[in-house]
């Protein structure tokens, strides 16, 4: 049976708990000063590849987590270690924002660099939800994808995952190397135990810059304007079928 | 039947309850049991009940058991020199004086600062106009790169408020704030983290220490963190994480006012001996931005008057800073005797008098937080050091009521005890256990007790006169502002504490407070929304009531007193037509924003705040 060598790809994003604000120059949500932690989709994929590594002891060869942003990126690295992923390595942009085609271009380099051939991700990150760093990756690879897992399981070879889809869940298989990305049902991250946060205080951090990968991140959306979403509906009563299609005419929706 | 007096305390020594064996039993489990119907206890075993209303809550009893078999698990230990709970401006400031002064000395010390929030800052709560004395002495060049926000006082303004008016009184002396800073606490924590961990502290966010430990002969050994993942029952989840043990030969208490750990080891040393009890304030505040017309930066105004009435001390306040951020808030005195009063919808009307509606209007407020403060002052200052241990900060009690500053004074404390505990570790051997007696020598000689002696009398002053109340706390206190300054040969005293103080319901009429309007007043889910607060699910409750038959006399007393002091909505009786009121208490942990006024307040005393688990709890960064 081959190796398994495990990369799983993690963002930094604003905790989930915070409710975003935007700038006061309307271009994006103001960040300064707020607490900033692992995508939680990301977390699950930290913790699939713990998991997975725990259930196979014998076959996973090595788990290494990787991030692209800038270096306060190392604390998300740092929590993983101490959950229990081997290695770690950030990818150093200094204040770059990424679009998900330039983080699946890192993210290639990193593959190959590495020989893995298992990619955990996040099916999404909660700031931008754009759903495409998965999809993409695996196009760029040339392997197959499972996004929105939520059960993974191994057969000789093969890996088999259970995805969540609308009609309910469908479970495909295929020979490695593959992509995966997590949905929420995959499982409930552990905590990291504070001893093991001590240790990974210190561990060593791989690092790397994009041009060391041979990747130029060129960024093709330009942000116009970002605004808070409608948060007042406005409730008409009318009385009668005839005064509803009167409203809706000096709505200008008829 | 002696056990029946030693649970009824204060104003429930009813002879009615007495009869009552089996509810007596069930009060002295540590646990909430909220919806008993007292008349229908069956007992099956000791300790075990069954009750015939609907109960989705879990059996008091299976809780303490099941969290009894946890208890007994052993942790991993590990030794460090000097361990430090909760990462605040004293907490962080004896950690950075204690490395900086080991250096000097060319030693090693490991310092440990645990902190139950996410994120140093996350739980951090002030004004906050900071006097730049103790940051000065700590790192003197910190002006070269402030922290984020930092304002220098522009302008100082007073003002007394009717409904719908203003008028300017004089500033004291002692409130005047030239050379002073406004800052965001959480920031300035933040600031002072990162200066921690450049000089190699070992820094624990997202683990709070929730349990104290002991060596043999009673010294304090060190602390432990709480478990992880346990669910409501008590049950080991699969995420379990049993807590880590740190053993020191000293460790600091610097929890802030009404910490959990410093109130149990204030009982366990009985440190509180020869003090006053210690009294407090509530201190709720929003954090706003509004437009560049209404925004005058560094500016600092205090209101006194409206909307708080003549025996209920408090005041407003409301500083600019940074990028068109403002600070607005309430402070109330824990000791008002009206149960009807509810802090947080003083705070919200308050913000209707125009003096504030002007600044704030057209703003959008995006933060919310509350934390209790000390009042005390110098009569209320416990014994600090005791063996194996000492507290810092606002965990003894340093804020000076007066200026309405305690940040200054509580890094002092932090970085006298580091000097104390440095000057230990440089003799030959330090032992087992460290008691820093110099610690209290020396602040009892630094500015920190100087500045409490001088305004010693002017938070008691507001109940010392009486029928004269708050008035005749304003009068007394610019007397002793502009004239006496403390140098009067008497020393009011707070008498009660903050809890026995609150007076019957039925003396008062309900306060009908203006429902919010959403664009300046908010209603309480919203402003916890706005605190970022947050409680993993399915753990146990981190609010535990020891009296949970006593509530519902405490409904036919105080009418709800729990749910109006919370600032978070965390307290409620809801409608049950089972209970004799008609009503049962309900407790909503996933609320708090670890204020802590419900372990302060509440008339029982039965309400003990712990620690919930480590990362829990509000993210804010502005305030």
């Amino acid at each position: 049976m081959s190796k398994l060598r495990v990369l799983v790809g993690v963002k930094r994003t604003l905790d989930y708990m915070l409710k975003p604000r935007i700038n006061p120059a309307k271009t994006g949500v103001d960040l300064t000063g707020q607490k900033m932690s692992i995508n939680p989709f990301c977390d699950i994929a930290v913790e699939e590849a713990i998991r997975i590594k725990e259930a196979h002891k014998d076959r996973v060869e090595d788990t290494l987590v990787v991030t692209a942003g800038p270096s306060a990126s190392e604390q998300i690295l740092r929590q993983s270690l101490a959950k229990g992923i081997q290695r770690a390595s950030l990818i150093d942009v200094g204040d770059k924002e990424l679009e998900p085609l330039s983080v699946a271009k890192l993210l290639k380099a990193t593959v190959e660099k590495e020989k893995s051939n298992l990619v955990i991700l996040g099916k999404q990150a909660i700031d931008d939800d754009a759903h495409q760093t998965g999809g993409m990756l695996a196009a760029m690879l040339g392997w197959p994808q499972f996004t929105s897992a939520s059960k993974v399981a191994f057969e000789g070879e093969n890996v088999i995952v259970t995805r969540e889809i609308d009609g309910g869940a469908e479970t495909l298989s295929s020979p490695l190397p593959a992509v995966i990305t997590t949905d929420l049902r995959l499982n409930v991250p552990r905590f990291a135990n504070l001893a093991k946060v001590m240790k990974a205080r210190k561990a060593p951090l791989g690092k790397s810059t994009p041009e060391e990968l041979g990747v130029a991140i060129k960024n093709r959306l330009q942000t116009l304007s970002v605004e808070e979403p409608v948060s007042k509906r406005q409730n008409i009563m009318v009385k009668n079928v005839d005064e509803f299609v009167k409203t809706l005419k000096e709505l200008k929706a008829l | 039947m002696s056990n029946v007096a030693k649970t009824l305390k204060g104003p429930l020594k009813s002879p009615r309850l007495a009869f009552c064996k089996l509810s007596l039993r069930r009060s002295l489990l540590p646990f909430a049991f909220p919806n008993i119907n007292e008349k229908c206890l069956l007992p099956t075993k000791r300790f075990q009940v069954r009750s015939f209303s609907q109960s989705r809550f879990v059996k008091t009893s299976e809780l303490t058991n099941n969290l009894k078999k946890i208890q007994s698990l052993e942790r991993e230990v590990e030794e460090v020199d000097v361990c430090i709970v909760g990462a605040g401006p004293a907490g962080l400031g004896a950690a950075i004086r204690i490395k900086q002064a080991a250096a000097k000395i060319g030693k090693e010390i490991r310092v440990i600062v645990l902190e139950k929030a996410a994120e140093p800052g996350n739980h951090s709560v002030s004004g906050a106009v900071i006097q730049p004395t103790a940051l000065d002495e700590l790192i003197p060049d910190w002006r070269n790169e402030p922290p984020r926000h930092c304002t220098p006082v522009s302008s100082d303004t007073m003002k007394f408020l009717i409904p719908g008016m203003q008028f300017p009184i004089p500033v004291p002396p002692v409130l005047s704030n030239k050379g002073n800073y406004i800052m965001s606490l959480a920031e300035l924590t933040k600031w002072l983290a990162a200066k921690a961990e450049e000089l190699d502290v070992e820094l624990y966010p997202s683990f709070a220490a929730s349990e104290v430990l002991y060596n043999e002969d009673g010294s304090v050994r060190g602390v432990a963190t709480n478990d992880f993942g346990i669910d409501s029952k008590g049950l080991q989840k699969d995420n379990f994480e049993r807590g880590m043990a740190f053993h020191a030969p000293i460790t600091l208490f610097a929890e802030g006012a009404r910490g959990s750990l410093s109130k149990s080891v204030i009982q366990r040393f009985d440190l509180q001996k020869d003090s006053e009890p210690q009294t407090y304030g509530l201190g709720i505040k929003e954090v706003w931005r509004v437009p560049d017309e209404n925004f005058r930066n560094g500016e600092v105004a205090h209101t006194l008057g409206w909307p708080l009435r003549n025996d209920t001390y408090g005041g407003g306040f409301m500083y600019q800073f940074g990028d068109n951020y403002v600070s607005v808030g309430l402070v109330v005195g824990l000791d008002y005797p009206n149960p009807y009063v509810s802090p947080a919808s003083e705070f919200q009307r308050m913000k209707q008098n125009p003096f504030f509606a002007k600044v704030l209007k057209g703003g959008t407020c995006l933060e919310y937080a509350a934390r209790s403060l000390n009042e005390g002052g110098y009569q209320s200052i416990p014994k600090l050091v005791f063996p194996g241990g000492a507290l810092i900060g606002c965990s003894a009690g340093f804020v000076n009521v007066a200026k309405i500053k305690g940040t200054h004074t509580a890094m002092k404390s932090g970085m006298v005890a580091a000097d104390a505990i440095v000057k230990a570790f440089n003799t030959d051997d330090v032992g087992k256990t460290l008691t820093i007696n110099d610690y209290e020598e020396n602040l009892k000689n630094s500015f920190v007790f100087k500045e409490l002696y001088s305004v010693r009398n002017v938070r008691p002053s507001f109940h010392a006169f009486p029928f004269l109340g708050n008035y005749g706390g304003m009068i007394y206190s610019a007397l002793d502002s502009y004239l006496l300054k403390g140098k009067v040969p008497w020393t009011f005293s707070h008498k009660k504490s903050d809890a026995a103080v609150t007076a019957k319901a039925s003396s008062y009429k309900p306060i009908d407070y203006p429902k919010p309007d959403n664009v300046l007043s908010f209603d309480t889910p919203t402003s916890v929304a706005r605190s970022g607060t947050m409680h993993a699910e399915n753990q146990p409750c981190h609010l535990f009531d020891t009296r949970p038959n006593d509530r519902q006399d405490a409904y036919r007393l105080y009418k709800g007193v729990e749910n109006r002091f919370c600032p978070a909505g965390v307290y409620e009786y809801v409608d049950d037509e089972t209970l004799p009121t008609g009503k049962r208490f309900v407790i909503n942990s996933q609320n708090c924003v670890h204020c802590k006024t419900c372990d302060i307040k509440d008339p029982l005393q039965g309400i003990k705040w712990k620690t919930p688990q480590g990362g829990d709890g509000p993210k804010q960064t502005l305030t």
